[in-house]
């Protein structure tokens, strides 16, 4: 088994690249043909349920299939501050070469110029689109939309909705996808798990599910697959990521020889509230928006336990303003995340139990009184009080970085397919454009931009050349994975020790986080790899599944994804061991400069690593995709 | 402090349930789910089967979560999800009743999981603006004022837990409804559709088993995101129109 790696991006102009490609290059299937073909989609959040809707508007036949009793549960929906797009409507001089640039620049040149351009050009389409679908983004008094600033640029080009506006683009792509289930066009699966992707002659022609309800193993047949499975953060047990995100089915699809790219680019969130216990499922956002008014602050003197209240003037350390008086607050996620650490591994942490660091809004409720910050913030006030008993107009928030996001993903070419034929993946699943580090309200861009703009044309690349009407769901192939995912399930339920899955979990969680997570280094990447499959080796053997596959049944579905998390996490540890080099969220403490920032190595890690599968209990393959900067010449990420 | 559980416990749809009680040590700073998970952690490692529970963000968005608590949907949290609980709103001693959801459209699959598909089926039935995918003007082009554009989002809110349902004595899903049709019945986007959509989400309404509206106002009393009962007034006043101006045979005819 090998592959190569094509990206297939076209080689002209930037500006007019993607619409010549469109025009010249993409295949394009006849309108009376579209009827004939049949797609799967997994997975209805953004990126899903907008591919769903709009490939369904084209004519294809679709099946749409969700883990969630309903479409509208998708993570997507807990994304709160906001969605880029190269609007200009504020006259500050944003375009889409600058928010190419930005994007370019803060994934610290580690994703394809071709695909961030092409994400800028649609994001301005991404905005009217939902504009019309009733989508309600925050407005001025005069009527027209409003904007607010995120984290590693200088322009404000991000169009939200309160706190809420994943739940409100979703709930617009949710509202299209109803649309075409009315219609006919969508054949909706809920509360269906996919457990593998089925593979005839090399194409990707199906995949098999678990009906959560009846426990069936179910079959289902097309003429290509879209996995838009979300992220993988939930590796590190605590995560903001929702509790049923896993990494299964891009894990499955790397087992069938899918190219699992960068797996080691996770992003870490620097405002989320603080661990607080062990019996802790999971952590919490605070949006990224907040640091547009919010001043982020340690005590100067180590250990200073006094309230921040007390604590005065002269004595905090504004420690992103004083190095980074460019950016300020707003540097880009990566920064804010190891700076909080390092104040807190120097001792400055605000709390004695765990680490933080102060978001302080006196001076913004001192400048815009009570109501103003109340207008922009007053839902995230209303969640960090309930879950701390702190109010944050009163008292200076609590905050600390935590896994949230991963850039990572099943590699992709230009037209969103992976390394097998007739298999594509969408959104946070693949990896194809946030570089080594996403800057902040361009998942959201990414994931409709997949969805609307990108896949409904190339997906028709990949079918121009398919024998349409593909249902047939009896060649062997499927009988081989039916008897695989069964064989896990049996054994799932026959370990019958004394533990649940969760607390496996959480240690692997944990040993990733220490080991793999903010910063790394040599000595703990080769310790994890020593500990990790003792941990496989005690979930095997000391977990207890209790109940049967024939019903609705909660722990053999955690189990299973707990059993690929494990697998998944080596793959994850392996890349960052060999990226001998700092660039974005990966940063390795071998490779920094004097001042503690980040040195990337272009003449040796220009490129993305995409891994193969080469059996159980191999090392897998290592290959690279060079990357080309035509546009961007790299320089030194400074947000000085 | 300790707190003593007495949660439905029932193994499928066509099962007879009962209740069970767990006692279980817990600290102010658990989330209510956190318990439920301390107690599934312990009855795992029993060889029992933990409670099934619907989960997943857990801060109060994606609207999976949600039981009776002592007779509350989510619990004694003002404006909260069930997830958004926390153990510092009960007592040392406390006796703490967890049923699921209790309607005849949203029937039980295992303990506190019910089946809330029929929330779906009404969305589909004319929950959305019509527009394809690359066909919209300009995003400016129509200035939708503020407090328009507020009211609208204030309804978008909703989460589709269904805790207005749970609460309703008549089972009803008036305010789940009425929200969707009040968040794009009120923009100018949503104009053209308005007739059609308020009929037909209505009749699916009606026929997926939900009760009617009596003027309860349960369901506002208990939604975590505060959806006012005035957007069923608006539903109705809508609906009035739809079938005065005959609108409503447009929309059978859809």
């Amino acid at each position: 088994m090998s592959f190569t790696l094509e990206s297939g991006v076209p080689t002209g102009p930037i500006e007019n690249s993607w619409n010549d490609y469109r025009q010249n290059s993409l295949k394009v299937v006849n309108p009376a043909n579209k009827r004939k073909y049949n797609v799967i989609v997994v997975g209805t959040g953004l990126a899903g349920a907008s591919a769903c809707a709009t490939l369904a508007e084209l004519g294809y036949n679709v099946m749409a299939f969700s883990f969630h009793d309903s479409p509208r549960r998708a993570h997507s929906i807990a994304a709160q501050g906001g969605i880029n797009a190269a609007k200009n409507y504020q006259n500050d001089g944003d375009s889409v070469w600058r928010l190419f640039y930005d994007t370019v620049k803060g994934g610290d040149f580690r994703a394809r110029e071709q695909n961030v351009y092409r994400l800028a050009q649609v994001s301005v389409d991404i905005i009217d689109h939902c504009v019309a679908q009733g989508v309600p983004f925050a407005r001025d008094y005069g009527g027209l939309l409003a904007n607010r600033s995120f984290g590693g640029a200088l322009v404000s080009r991000t169009f939200y909705a309160q706190g809420q506006t994943g739940q409100q683009l979703l709930l617009g792509a949710y509202q299209a996808l109803s649309k075409e289930i009315h219609s006919g066009k969508v054949k909706m699966h809920t509360r269906r798990e996919l457990l593998d992707v089925v593979l005839v002659d090399g194409h990707c022609k199906g995949i098999m599910v678990r009906n959560l309800v009846t426990g069936q193993i179910e079959r289902y047949a097309a003429d290509c697959v879209v996995l838009a499975t979300g992220g993988y953060g939930n590796v590190f047990y605590l995560s903001t990521n929702a509790r049923k995100s896993n990494v299964t089915a891009t894990y499955r699809a790397y087992r069938r020889g899918a190219g699992f790219a960068n797996p080691c680019f996770t992003q870490i969130h620097p405002t989320c509230i603080p661990v607080a216990g062990d019996h802790q499922s999971k952590l919490t956002l605070m949006s990224e928006s907040l640091r547009n008014d919010g001043r982020v602050w340690v005590p100067k003197q180590a250990g200073d336990r006094r309230s921040p209240k007390d604590i005065p003037e002269g004595e905090r350390d504004y420690y992103l303003e004083r190095i980074y008086p460019t950016f300020g607050n707003l540097v880009p996620r990566d920064v804010a995340s190891r700076a909080a650490k390092r104040m807190c591994d120097d001792g400055h942490s605000a709390l004695a139990h765990t680490n933080a660091v102060y978001l302080d809004f006196g001076d913004a409720v001192k400048r815009l009184g009570k109501d103003g910050v109340k207008d922009r913030y007053g839902n995230l006030f209303e969640m960090y009080e309930r879950i701390t008993g702190d109010s944050p107009y009163e008292t200076a928030m609590r905050i600390y970085p935590a896994s949230h996001y991963t850039m990572g993903g099943l590699w992709v070419d230009y037209n969103l397919q992976t390394t097998i034929p007739g298999l594509f993946a969408i959104g946070e699943a693949n990896f194809s454009d946030h570089g080594a580090n996403r800057l902040g309200a361009s998942a959201l861009m990414q994931g409709l931009a997949d969805g609307y703009f990108v896949l409904p044309y190339t997906i028709g690349d990949y079918l121009a050349e398919a024998k349409p009407g593909n249902d047939d769901t009896t060649h062997a192939a499927f009988n081989d994975v039916e008897n695989e995912v069964k064989a896990k399930i049996d054994k799932l339920l026959s370990i019958n020790g004394k533990k649940s899955a969760d607390s496996v979990h959480r240690k692997v969680g944990k040993l990733i986080w220490d080991k793999c997570g903010m910063s790394r280094n040599r000595e703990g990447l080769e310790e994890a790899l020593r500990v990790l499959p003792e941990l496989k080796q005690e979930f095997w053997t000391e977990v207890n599944v209790p109940g049967s596959h024939s019903n609705l049944n909660l722990a053999l579905e955690k189990a299973g994804r707990v059993a690929d998390f494990i697998d998944f996490a080596e793959i994850m540890v392996r890349d960052a061991l060999t990226r001998e080099e700092s660039c974005g969220a990966h940063f390795r403490e071998e490779y920094q400069h004097a001042d503690g920032e980040a040195r990337r190595d272009d003449e040796n890690y220009q490129h993305g690593a995409i891994w193969e599968f080469t059996g159980d209990g191999n090392v897998p393959n290592r290959h690279q995709e060079q990357l080309e900067f035509k546009y961007v010449p790299p320089s030194t990420r400074s947000y000085k | 402090m300790k707190v003593t559980l007495r949660v439905w416990r029932q193994s499928g749809s066509d099962s007879s349930g009962e209740f069970k009680e767990y006692p279980a040590e817990v600290i102010e700073d658990m989330s209510f789910l956190e318990v439920l998970d301390v107690i599934n952690e312990d009855l795992t490692a029993k060889g029992e089967e933990p409670i099934a529970f619907e989960h997943d963000c857990r801060e109060g968005i994606c609207g999976s979560c949600g039981a009776m608590v002592n007779g509350r949907a989510h619990g004694p949290g003002d404006r909260s999800a069930l997830c958004q609980v926390h153990m510092r709103q009960f007592q040392h001693g406390d006796m703490i009743v967890v049923e699921p959801w209790r309607a005849e459209a949203f029937p039980v699959l295992k303990d506190l999981v019910v089946d809330r598909s029929a929330f779906d089926d009404v969305i589909q039935a004319g929950g959305y603006i019509s527009v394809r995918t690359g066909s919209a003007p300009d995003a400016n082009a129509l200035p939708i004022g503020k407090p328009t554009s507020d009211e609208a989002f204030n309804y978008a809110a909703c989460i589709g837990c269904g805790a207005c349902v749970a609460a309703c004595p008549n089972a009803s899903a008036s305010l789940f409804t009425a929200a969707k049709v009040s968040h794009l019945n009120g923009l100018p986007q949503g104009q053209v559709e308005r007739a059609a959509r308020t009929v037909r989400m209505v009749q699916v309404m009606d026929e997926s088993g939900f009760g009617g509206c009596t003027n309860h106002g349960e369901c506002a009393a208990v939604c975590p995101k505060g959806i006012p009962l005035k957007a069923i007034a608006r539903m109705n006043r809508d609906l009035v129109f739809a079938k005065v101006t005959g609108a409503d045979s447009d929309a059978a005819a859809k």
